[in-house]
């Protein structure tokens, strides 16, 4: 005993040395990757804190987050975003849901196929697609015209530059980001779960909510968040197929900086969307336990 | 051994007779070529097929030109010391807002002449390109011709849905010519609207007249493309909008007409960027564009008119063309000149109140 402890010393400080070098040398193959987070993503993300805090003169001043408070205009697009983004993920899952159930049903080969149809147009310019939507839904647009001819109604309806017109454009790009993990999660269900449900008395349907929806839920929650945030920074597709009345908050960030230059309240409008949105991640993690969504893990 | 002892002398021999080249060709080179930045659709287009090409070609300036021009952007390269525009197109108010934030540089009229320029279409710091108007345009297939009887005939017209029932379009996210005709549709006659617009009841008074008539428009435009778009796709049925892009739609096949009574008269100017690259073989490209011969070719593509005087002697573009340009002598009578100085002090209210009504 006494003998063998200096060797086990010497062992335990071998394992410790063999362990920190370990260490060091995954820190070493991760620290591209943390140099670019830090210089792509820290660095900007700081200094536009810094300039939303500068006011005209160059001092500290907090004018940019008071004009947000004085004009109603601020408050309503921030609501405008987020009903934009609520609405737009709600129509992703009621269509991306059983789009990807059905999809997972599907042996592996013919799956493929009909997933080249959800990758396809995501692999499309997301401008072509916007002003594609424009030119079939406006008063003129083909849609209309199709459905007077055959007589589904009288006089043109109104399905672009409105709401309408930008929750169709916002969700069919935002699909495949829904489709894709549920897709994935749906195919890593055990069938035999459900087999043995049946077995055991269970009706298809009750199968369904009580085994496949739950082991489902964490595509689907990952899937949604990703579409739910994409959102909130959303563009071109509201500013094309909104026609000025669907005005998000990059819409207005974009109205500042073309109309006064103003790096400061662009900068201050930026910071409250990225507080909005880490809030949110924040509480849809407490909810939905996002580790395990995210990342695969037991919870 | 030898061998690769050989080639590396005759790779060096290489490099050094490169380099030598290199030297000699850089030395005997022109400048750089002056990079100029202006916007897409038709403005574009004309401004290259009437000036760029030709003034490019006679001064032996080479250019690069770019789409996209904007002042923000100026801005921006400007602060961030990456300036590569040397000439930027720009509304006058634009330029008079990236001016005032020390954007842009003063021009220098030693090297351009603009002794035949009409006395407000240049300041320090631009060069006024081409006079254009804000009108209101329509489907002439709705409401009739222009000068037809039953078409309409003033912003009083536009804002009237109960006599020219329909849709119509205006400006989005931009307070830019989006006051003055609801003033006039409510009543102020054109002398008094900037007057008017000065006190933030007034302002207010311009906001509540495009309020109602928020529920008839159809859609708030952007870019002058989208003007165009509008009214060939038959979108809307009257728009506000800039006259050239009505023109150039009317081509295009778009039955579309547009008055220049009560129409506000603005002008596009040549700015350049604080510490533009090729300052000075720019600032030549600049006294050559603004000459009298290249902007007579202006109305040819585009019906803008010219800043410089002398181009409405010398230009071959028939009599017709020429009364219906917005800087025509008696048109300009029936137009309201708009006022940067309006601008320079409410702009920045106005635009906070245009985009509460616009987010309602």
């Amino acid at each position: 005993m006494a003998a063998a402890k200096p060797g086990a010393m010497q062992n335990a400080n071998a394992l410790k040395r063999q362990q920190s070098r370990e260490q060091w040398s995954l820190l070493s193959l991760a620290l591209p990757a943390l140099l670019v987070i830090v210089l792509v993503i820290l660095i900007p993300v700081g200094w536009l804190f810094y300039l939303s805090f500068l006011g005209g003169e160059g001092q500290f001043s907090l004018e940019h987050y008071q004009k947000m408070l004085k004009y109603k205009s601020y408050a309503r697009t921030f609501i405008t975003t987020f009903q934009v983004s609520i609405l737009t993920t709600g129509i992703c899952i009621l269509i991306g849901y059983p789009l990807a159930y059905f999809l997972a049903q599907l042996p592996n080969r013919i799956a493929g196929f009909f997933m080249l149809t959800v990758l396809l147009p995501f692999w499309t310019s997301l401008l072509v697609r916007t002003y594609a939507w424009l030119v079939l839904l406006q008063r003129k647009g083909i849609l209309n015209d199709f459905a007077i001819q055959i007589g589904l109604w009288d006089s043109p309806i109104k399905l672009v530059h409105n709401m309408t017109g930008t929750l169709i454009g916002m969700a069919h790009i935002m699909l495949p980001f829904l489709v894709l993990p549920l897709y994935n999660a749906m195919k890593k269900i055990d069938r035999d779960l459900m087999q043995a449900a049946s077995n055991l008395g269970a009706t298809p349907s009750r199968a369904f909510w009580q085994i496949y929806f739950p082991l489902s839920m964490p595509g689907m929650v990952a899937g949604s968040l990703i579409v739910f945030v994409l959102c909130l920074g959303f563009y071109v597709t509201p500013a094309v197929l909104g026609g000025g009345r669907v005005i998000m908050v990059a819409t207005q960030i974009t109205a500042i900086l073309e109309n006064q230059f103003d790096w400061g309240a662009a900068s201050a409008l930026g910071v409250v969307l990225l507080i909005a949105t880490v809030l949110v991640l924040v509480v849809a993690s407490r909810v939905f336990k996002l580790d395990a969504a995210l990342f695969g893990k037991g919870s | 051994m030898s061998l690769n002892t050989r080639f590396t002398r005759s790779k060096l021999a290489h490099a050094i007779i490169g380099a030598g080249v290199g030297i000699l060709v850089a030395g005997t080179a022109v400048a750089d070529p002056v990079t100029v930045v202006s916007w897409g659709g038709s403005y574009g287009a004309a401004q290259d097929a009437a000036l760029f090409t030709d003034a490019s070609k006679n001064s032996g300036i080479e250019i690069i030109r770019e789409s996209g021009a904007s002042m923000s952007k100026t801005c921006l390269q400007v602060e961030s010391n990456s300036v590569t525009w040397d000439l930027v197109v720009t509304g006058s108010g634009g330029a008079a807002n990236a001016a005032a934030k020390g954007c842009l540089e003063k021009i220098d009229y030693g090297v351009v002449d603009v002794s035949d320029f009409y006395p407000n279409l240049y300041t320090d710091y631009c060069v006024g390109s081409d006079v254009f108007a804000t009108v209101m345009a329509w489907n002439t297939e709705k409401y009739g011709e222009p000068g037809s009887d039953g078409a309409p005939q003033s912003w009083a017209d536009f804002f009237d849905v109960e006599k020219f029932p329909g849709t119509r379009a205006y400006r989005a996210n931009n307070v830019d010519g989006a006051l003055e005709p609801a003033l006039m549709a409510d009543g102020v006659p054109a002398e008094e609207v900037y007057q008017v617009l000065s006190t933030r009841e007034g302002m207010e008074r311009a906001i509540n007249k495009i309020r109602e008539l928020k529920p008839h428009i159809a859609v708030f435009w952007g870019s002058g493309a989208q003007q165009a778009q509008l009214m060939k796709d038959a979108e809307v049925d009257m728009t506000t909008g800039w006259n050239g892009r009505f023109d150039n739609a009317k081509k295009d096949g778009a039955t579309v007409g547009y008055t220049l009574k009560q129409a506000l008269l603005d002008y596009d100017c040549f700015a350049m960027p604080k510490g533009a690259p090729n300052k000075d073989v720019a600032m030549k490209f600049l006294a050559e564009v603004s000459k009298a011969e290249y902007q007579a070719n202006l109305p040819f593509h585009i019906t803008y008119g010219p800043t410089n005087k002398k181009a409405y002697e010398i230009t071959t573009a028939p009599k017709e063309l020429i009364e219906s340009l917005p800087s025509h002598p008696s048109n300009v009578p029936m137009m309201l000149p708009v006022q940067l100085a309006w601008y320079a002090e409410h702009r920045e209210e106005a635009l906070e109140l245009y985009m509460e009504l616009m987010s309602e």
